[in-house]
C-alpha cells in the first residue's frame, strides 16, 4: 500500500501544469475564477488547444485519437484542470456520446464523428430529460417512428445544458410505444440541431444564468443512418453513459480551487472578529470542509486504482455514486461558507454580462456578487445526472441488498 | 500508488479473523467482558501465538517488524470484533513508547515478553486538567542524585490495573503546554509511591487513575531525552491515532452488518422495514461514512511516514476529527434504525456506539482537533 506517487506520474502531473500554465489564454482563466462558465469562444479554443497537444479526449484509446492514458493520468490530469483552472474537455462530445459511440457505433459512425468531437468541430448536447421523464428517465415521451429510411422525431426535450450552443444533440426516443418494458423499445438517436423543426427555448434559471433549455421538435426528420445500436436497446447506452464517469464526478479539484480562492478572500476580508482568516468560526468550519475534501480525494483515488487494475470493458460502478453524491455536498457546503463570508455584499448582482442584465458597475467586489448566483447554480449538483436520492437508491440496490 | 494489500497482510488479516471468528462472538464477548479484568487471557495468549503482540516491534528486539500498514489491518479486524483485550495500551501506546524511545537494553528486555503475552504495558499521559495537546503535562519528574522522582497525578491509564509496567510522562522544566523540558519513563506499577485506583470507561473496558509520589525511577528506564520528548510522545499519539483509526472503521463496518440485517430480518407493517426508501438512504449514508472513514485510516497509515512533522501532524488532525465525526454518526444512525433494542447492553449494536465515542474521545476529540488543524493553517495551502 503506498499512496504517494511514482516518478512517471509525478513527471505526467508536472508536464500537465506546466503545458496549462504555457497555454491558457489568461483571460479564460480568470474568467473560470470567478466561477463563471468559459464563453463559447473560449471553451473550443482551449478544446483545440488541448487537441493540438493530443490532450482533448483523455479517456479515449489512442485508436481514435485519445492519448491512451491509464485511469490515474486521466484523474491526475482532469485535476490539473481543475486545479488551473481551466475548462475540462467538451464533456458531452469526449465523456458521453464519444464513449457510446465507441461501444455501440457503426465503424461509420465512429468515422463521422469521433474525430470531430476529438477538435471539438461539433458541440453536443444531451436530450435526455423530459418535462414528465426526470428521474424516472424510462418513462421518457419523445417519439421517433420509421419512414422508409428517415426517423421521424416529435417530442420534448428540458434541461438540455447548452443546446443554445450545440451543433448535434444525442437523444432517448421511444421507437417502440407497445413494448412489454419503459426501458424497451427506446432509442439512442443522433439529431443534427440545424433539422427543421428543431426549436430551442431558453430556460433561465434563478442565478440570471442561460445554461439548460427546452428543445422542442417538431416532425424532425433524421436519417436512419444516425441510430446508435439497435433501436429497441438505446437504454443499454444510456446507462453506459451515464455510469461511465467515475473519479470525475466527485470534482475533487475544484474543491481545492475554490477553497485556496476562499482563504485568499478571507485574508483581505473582515470579520465581526477581525480578518474573517482570523475568526475562529469561520477558520473551524473551512478546516472541516478541508477534511471532507481529503476523504473524498482518498476515496477517489481508491476507485481510480480500483479501476486501474481492472481488465476489460469497465462496468457500472456503484462507487461512482458515493463519489457524485459526497462531491456534490462538499461543493455546496464551499458555496455556503464562500456565500457567508460575503455577508451584505452577497445582495449586489454581479456585473453585467452578454447572457445577463446586472450591474453596469458596482463597488462590491465580484466574489461577493457572484457568491449568490454561484450557491443557486451550484445546487444543480445534486440534481442533474441522477439527483443523490437515486443515487442513494442505487446505492442501497447494488450494495445492501435492499 | 497502490492501494491493495500484500500476500502476507492479507494473509495476518485472514487469519486473525478466523480466530476473531472462533473466538470472539458476541456471547463470548460477553463471558470475557464479565471477569475481573474485563478480557480474555486465553485470547491473549492466541493473539500472541499469531505474532500480533510482536507485530510492530524490530526483529533484532523479538519482534516481526511490521508497519503502519499490519497495524491497520490488526486494528480494523479487532474492531470489528469489539475485542476487549489490551492490544492498543500494550502493543500501540506502550510498544510505542518502548520502540521509538527505549534503549536497545531495554527493548531486549522487555519485547520478547510482551510478544509471548507475559508482559503486559500501559501508559500514563493524560492528567486530570489537561488538554488533549500532547504537550500538556504537569506531572514533574526532578533529578535526585543518580535516579529521578515523579510526582504527579495521572487519569485515564487504559488497562493501568494489568499492567507489568507504565509508562509515564512528565516534565524536568516548563510547565503547561511547553513543548520544551518533557520526559518519559518506564515505571514498574509495583514501584513504591506509585497508587493506582480503578476507573471504569464508558466503553465497558477497565483504566486506572495513578497518583506518582516521589516515585524513583532509574537511568536505564528513561525514554528518549529527558527535557525534549515532545516529539517521541507526539510520535505514539499520531501512532495510536491510525490505530484508532482503523479500529473505529472495523466497529462501524460491524455496526452497519448489524443494521443491514436487522433492515432484511425486521418487519413492521407487515413487510421488512429495509423496504422503505427513509431506512434505505440512512444505511447508505452510513456507509457512504464508513468508506470515507476507511479512507482516512489509509491516509493515517500512509502519513506516519511522512518526514514533514507539520504536515504530519495536520493530516493526523485531520483523520482523527473525520473519525470522530464519522464514528459518531455511523454510531447514532445504527442505534436509530435498530430502534430501542439498539440501546441495550445485550446486543452488538450498542457496545458499537460506546466504543465509538471512546475513540472520539481518546487523544482529542473531533472538535480539537479540528480547531489544532484550523490553527494550523487546514490541509489546503494558498500558495
Amino acid at each position: 500500500m503506498d499512496l504517494r506517487l511514482t516518478a512517471d506520474e509525478r513527471r505526467f502531473r508536472d508536464e500537465v501544469r506546466v503545458f496549462i500554465d504555457a497555454n491558457l489564454d489568461p483571460a479564460t482563466r480568470a474568467r473560470m475564477e470567478t466561477g463563471r462558465l468559459p464563453t463559447k469562444d473560449q471553451w473550443v479554443a482551449w478544446h483545440r488547444t488541448l487537441a493540438g497537444r493530443g490532450w482533448s479526449v483523455p479517456d479515449w484509446p489512442k485508436e481514435h485519437g485519445g492519448p491512451g492514458w491509464d485511469p490515474i493520468r486521466r484523474y491526475l490530469f482532469r485535476e490539473a484542470l481543475q486545479a488551473a483552472p481551466a475548462p475540462q474537455p467538451q464533456q458531452f462530445g469526449t465523456q458521453m456520446v464519444g464513449p457510446v459511440l465507441m461501444a455501440f457505433g457503426t465503424a461509420e459512425q465512429q468515422r463521422r464523428f469521433l474525430p470531430r468531437i476529438v477538435t471539438l468541430e461539433d458541440w453536443w448536447c444531451q436530450g435526455f430529460s423530459e418535462p414528465e421523464a426526470g428521474s424516472d428517465l424510462a418513462s421518457l415521451r419523445t417519439t421517433a417512428r420509421l419512414d422508409g429510411d428517415v426517423w421521424i422525431v416529435t417530442g420534448q426535450k428540458t434541461w438540455t445544458t447548452l443546446a443554445h450552443w450545440a451543433d448535434w444533440m444525442f437523444a432517448l426516443v421511444r421507437t417502440d410505444p407497445k413494448a412489454a418494458k419503459p426501458q424497451q423499445g427506446i432509442g439512442f438517436l443522433l439529431i443534427d440541431m440545424r433539422s427543421p423543426g428543431i426549436t430551442v427555448r431558453p430556460i433561465l434559471t434563478i442565478d440570471g444564468e442561460h445554461e439548460v433549455n427546452e428543445v422542442f421538435l417538431d416532425e424532425v426528420r433524421v436519417p436512419a443512418e444516425n441510430m446508435v445500436g439497435d433501436p429497441r436497446r438505446g437504454w443499454d447506452c444510456a446507462k453506459f453513459l451515464l455510469s461511465h464517469e467515475r473519479a470525475g464526478q466527485a470534482r475533487v479539484g475544484i474543491a481545492k480551487e475554490r477553497i485556496r480562492r476562499l482563504k485568499r478572500i478571507a485574508g483581505e476580508t473582515r470579520s465581526a472578529r477581525g480578518r474573517l482568516i482570523d475568526d475562529p468560526s469561520f477558520r473551524d468550519r473551512l478546516a472541516a470542509i478541508e477534511v471532507e475534501v481529503k476523504a473524498l480525494e482518498i476515496t477517489c483515488l481508491r476507485v481510480v486504482a480500483a479501476e486501474a487494475k481492472r481488465t476489460g470493458d469497465p462496468a457500472p460502478d456503484p462507487a461512482s455514486s458515493l463519489l457524485k453524491i459526497r462531491g456534490s455536498e462538499i461543493l455546496q457546503a464551499i458555496a455556503t461558507l464562500t456565500l457567508e463570508a460575503a455577508g451584505e455584499g452577497a445582495l449586489a448582482a454581479p456585473e453585467d454580462e452578454p447572457d445577463r442584465s446586472g450591474n453596469e458597475t458596482s463597488s462590491v467586489p465580484d466574489w461577493a456578487a457572484m457568491s449568490a448566483p454561484l450557491w443557486m447554480n451550484w445546487r444543480k449538483f445534486s440534481i442533474y445526472g441522477g439527483t443523490n436520492e437515486i443515487q442513494r437508491n442505487i446505492m442501497a440496490k447494488a450494495f445492501l441488498g435492499l | 500508488m497502490e492501494f491493495e494489500l500484500s500476500e502476507e497482510q492479507r494473509l495476518l488479516a485472514a487469519s486473525l479473523r478466523r480466530l476473531l471468528a472462533d473466538r470472539y462472538g458476541f456471547e463470548q464477548r460477553k463471558t470475557y467482558a464479565r471477569t475481573p479484568e474485563g478480557w480474555s487471557r486465553a485470547v491473549w495468549h492466541d493473539f500472541g501465538d499469531l505474532g500480533l503482540l510482536a507485530l510492530p516491534f524490530a526483529e533484532e528486539d523479538g519482534g516481526l517488524g511490521g508497519g503502519p500498514v499490519e497495524t491497520m489491518v490488526v486494528a480494523e479486524a479487532l474492531g470489528e470484533a469489539l475485542t476487549l483485550e489490551p492490544w492498543f495500551a500494550t502493543v500501540v501506546l506502550g510498544g510505542g513508547f518502548l520502540r521509538h524511545g527505549g534503549s536497545s537494553d531495554l527493548r531486549r528486555a522487555l519485547v520478547p515478553g510482551i510478544a509471548s503475552g507475559n508482559v503486559l504495558l500501559a501508559v500514563a499521559h493524560a492528567e486530570p486538567a489537561a488538554t488533549a495537546d500532547p504537550g500538556d503535562v504537569a506531572t514533574v519528574a526532578r533529578r535526585e542524585g543518580s535516579r529521578w522522582l515523579l510526582d504527579g497525578r495521572k487519569t485515564l491509564v487504559l488497562h493501568g490495573d494489568v499492567a507489568d509496567h507504565i509508562v509515564v510522562t512528565a516534565r524536568v522544566s516548563g510547565a503547561g503546554g511547553d513543548r520544551n523540558g518533557l520526559a518519559a519513563f518506564l515505571v514498574r506499577s509495583t514501584t513504591s509511591g506509585l497508587t493506582r485506583r480503578p476507573l471504569r470507561t464508558n466503553d465497558g473496558r477497565r483504566a486506572v487513575e495513578i497518583v506518582l509520589d516521589d516515585v524513583a525511577v532509574a537511568d536505564d528506564c528513561v525514554l528518549g531525552e529527558p527535557g525534549e520528548a515532545f516529539p517521541l510522545i507526539e510520535r505514539v499519539v499520531q501512532e495510536a491515532i491510525a490505530a484508532l483509526a482503523a479500529e473505529a472503521v472495523g466497529v462501524m463496518t460491524l455496526a452497519h452488518r448489524l443494521t443491514v440485517d436487522y433492515l432484511k430480518t425486521r418487519r413492521q407493517f407487515g413487510r421488512p422495514i429495509g423496504s422503505f426508501q427513509v431506512l434505505q438512504h440512512r444505511a447508505t449514508d452510513m456507509l457512504i461514512a464508513i468508506e470515507e472513514a476507511r479512507s482516512m485510516a489509509i491516509y493515517a497509515a500512509m502519513s506516519l511516514d511522512e518526514p514533514d512533522a507539520a504536515e504530519r501532524r495536520r493530516a493526523l488532525a485531520a483523520v482523527k476529527a473525520l473519525i470522530g465525526r464519522r464514528g459518531r454518526f455511523v454510531a447514532e444512525t445504527a442505534v436509530q434504525l435498530h430502534g430501542g433494542i439498539g440501546l441495550t447492553m445485550d446486543y452488538a449494536v450498542g457496545h458499537c456506539m460506546a466504543r465509538l465515542l471512546a475513540i472520539d474521545a481518546l487523544f482529542g476529540n473531533a472538535a480539537h482537533h479540528l480547531a489544532r488543524l484550523a490553527d494550523d493553517g487546514g490541509l489546503i495551502r494558498v500558495a
